[in-house]
């Protein structure tokens, strides 16, 4: 076998068989549930009389649909009836089919994507699936992961495997180091920006270089994360110390001589030096600067003391209707500066920008300072429930709320607004999510994805701002 | 699953790119415990001037006459024509059921997101992928003729649309699935064999990952 790429050697290794219809039956290691694409899963398993193939490698927990507040009840105290029932469906599906439930009112409950690398149920090396297509995250592991549909939960619900076609290998290398304040976050939207939202369609990237190497666990799940907002379904980090201190001694990660045997195996989870990619990007990560997208799709970004686009700088015909429309849908000018854009409601959340060191980067922003009048309300919403005390240990809650923040309980919030954290028509949300879809944050929302110190300084100011006058 | 070989059916152009998933079907009718029952959701935010919840009687709510879907022919239409990356952003299948249960057995576009693409197959919907210009036609086709009706054929690989023939590009596997409407995990099952020879290897080189 010649020189292999990361994701080649994950597919390798997870291969069952070719299928007679061109698939590749890929085995499954670790799957994740949440309540709103299991249940019709569960459903069709009951109606087919089948039972899962392991009910050592899935969690289940609700996240999509949560209420942010009176979560001391648990299930009983969800005062939306038509969720209720939903996270009830997740909590007894979990419980008649023998799958591991943190329901929600376990401290360990949160976002699939925080929890999963939080509990050390991702691990290097392994498949990871759920019926999300943020489950690229876990690829900043060194595991292959993906988003699946509900009759693929199903799939390996029963079989432990999914029918699966190989992607192509994208390398996205970023040459050199961010910045002073620019993160993660800027580097996911700066390439969406560049490649577009369909650029990475069909391929599995690898993020490599010195950037990467240099940025912490959290902000490489964060970049994976937002690989299907350039259409990958797929994005993975190397292995390296960073992943291996990152995994040690989490709740499900091997100890002790399993351990040992572990590590030997997940330091080849690199990309071989000869390896082939079909496609490669290179970028100077000292050119990234702070962005802030100013439309309704996550390629549609520029620099935050920078302008939105005029229509002449459109590709094609196409393209200047779509940036028409999104503009009209944002109630933006073409050519508008986007600092000073006033905004309504700031969320920092999602399985993007919700974990520990998003808060402290917030909360850092925040320290000794107001949330300006301008705003309606300033939510954070941490990821999990371990990053929530984590934060109150640290008293960042306390920063927060000093500052007019809400301080919530976990779950995906106002990143899709499913609960009651929603958007009014023409109200406008500096978000640290990772979708600016029309509707996305509610009906006639309008959205703007920036990182956490961003979304923290945009309340402050009442306006979306540089952040170099922090 | 329903099998798909021969279809006839109105195209309802839709000439944006990037139609995404939250589009089709926005998220609060995403609180659904059923696999069905999403038709008079598709497009929601564009299909009603008021807002609706998953309890709403459609009955009471304003359609919005500007859409497409609301007027005849369209609202029978079958066979969706769109632009590039359509159905790009989440996972939700909800949105193809949509689509399924509205009545669209085809989408023609340039591209497709590709977990939507699989979600596709795996409800009798055919993804149908055409060349920029094939699609451009299309488009030029429909506005000079609106409401002119595609024949599909999945067996002979054939778009037909008026004068206008077209041969499209599918995996042999995925038309067999589409013309049979096969139980995807019964196949698989009939593997078992490997599955658990496969997994006990992988027991014995990374016992790490299995329990007990």
């Amino acid at each position: 076998m010649g020189a292999q790429t990361l994701y080649d050697k994950l597919w390798a290794r997870h291969r069952v068989d070719e299928l007679p219809d061109g698939s590749t039956l890929l085995y499954i290691d670790r799957h994740l549930l949440h309540e709103v694409t299991s249940p019709q899963a569960f459903s069709n398993l009951r109606l087919a009389g089948r039972k899962p193939w392991r009910l050592d490698t899935s969690l289940a927990m609700p996240d999509h649909n949560v209420p942010t507040l009176s979560r001391e009840q648990g299930v009983e105290g969800v005062s939306d009836v038509i969720a209720r029932q939903q996270i009830a469906t997740l909590e007894r599906n979990s419980r008649e089919f023998g799958v591991p439930l943190f329901p929600l009112n376990d401290v360990r409950q949160g976002i699939v994507h925080v929890v999963g690398p939080e509990q050390g149920l991702t691990l290097p090396g392994t498949t990871l699936v759920c019926g999300d297509s943020h489950t690229a995250t876990h690829g900043a592991l060194a595991a292959l992961a993906h988003g699946i549909g509900s009759s693929e939960v199903e799939h390996v619900l029963a079989t432990q495997t999914l029918r699966s076609r190989k992607q192509k290998n994208f390398r996205i290398q970023v040459n050199n180091r961010l910045g002073l304040g620019v993160t993660a976050k800027d580097l996911a939207l700066y390439i969406i920006g560049r490649i577009g939202t369909a650029g990475a369609t069909g391929h599995a990237i690898e993020f490599c270089g010195e950037a990467i190497r240099a940025l912490s666990m959290e902000a490489r799940m964060t970049l994976c994360n937002m690989s299907i907002e350039a259409g990958a379904r797929v994005g993975l980090v190397a292995y390296d110390d960073k992943t291996e201190a990152y995994v040690k001694g989490r709740p499900l990660a091997p100890c002790g001589a399993h351990w040992e045997q572990a590590i030997t195996y997940w330091r080849t989870l690199h990309s071989d030096a000869e390896a082939q990619f079909d496609r490669e990007l290179e970028i100077d990560a000292a050119e990234v600067r702070n962005q802030v997208s100013w439309g309704t799709s996550p390629e549609q970004v520029a620099v935050i003391d920078g302008r939105i686009p005029t229509l002449d700088q459109a590709r094609d015909a196409l393209q200047r209707a779509d940036w028409e429309r999104a503009l009209r849908y944002m109630g933006l000018e073409p050519g508008q500066p986007l600092a000073g854009i006033p905004v309504d409601r700031i969320f920092i959340g999602s399985c993007t920008n919700a974990r520990i060191e998003d808060l402290r980067a917030a909360a850092e922003v925040l320290r000794g300072r107001t949330v300006h009048e301008r705003v309606r309300q300033a939510l954070v919403v941490p990821g999990s429930g371990l990053v929530r005390l984590q934060a109150e240990r640290e008293g960042l809650d306390r920063i927060f709320k000093a500052a007019g923040f809400e301080w919530r309980s976990p779950g995906c919030s106002m990143c899709l607004g499913m609960n009651a954290d929603r958007l009014n028509p023409g109200e406008r949300c500096a978000a640290t999510s990772n979708r600016n879809f029309e509707g996305r944050q509610g009906k006639g929302g309008r959205t703007h994805l920036m990182s956490p110190a961003m979304a923290a300084a945009a309340a402050v100011m009442g306006e979306l701002t540089n952040l170099g006058s922090f | 699953m329903q099998p798909l070989s021969e279809h006839e059916g109105v195209i309802i152009p839709f000439n944006r790119a990037n139609i995404d998933t939250d589009l089709l079907l926005p998220k609060q009718y995403l609180k659904s415990l059923e696999a069905c029952g999403f038709g008079d959701f598709l497009f929601d935010d564009e299909r009603y001037l008021d807002p609706g919840e998953i309890d709403t009687p459609i009955a009471s709510r304003r359609r919005n006459p500007a859409c497409i879907l609301n007027n005849p022919p369209w609202d029978k239409g079958s066979v969706m024509l769109a632009q590039a990356n359509f159905g790009c952003g989440s996972s939700r299948e909800h949105a193809v059921w949509a689509l399924r249960d509205f009545g669209v057995r085809v989408v023609i576009a340039p591209s497709f997101g590709d977990i939507f693409r699989n979600n596709c197959f795996n409800n009798g919907v055919l993804p149908l992928q055409l060349a920029q210009q094939d699609v451009d036609t299309l488009f030029t086709i429909v506005q000079s003729q609106p409401g002119i009706c595609a024949q599909i054929s999945v067996s002979e690989r054939r778009l037909r649309i008026g004068e206008l023939e077209l041969d499209f590009e599918l995996e042999e596997g995925r038309r067999q699935r589409l013309l049979q409407g096969l139980d995807e995990i019964g196949e698989t099952l009939a593997f078992a064999d490997r599955i658990k020879a496969y997994e006990n290897m992988r027991k014995a080189e990374e016992p790490w990952l299995f329990k007990g």
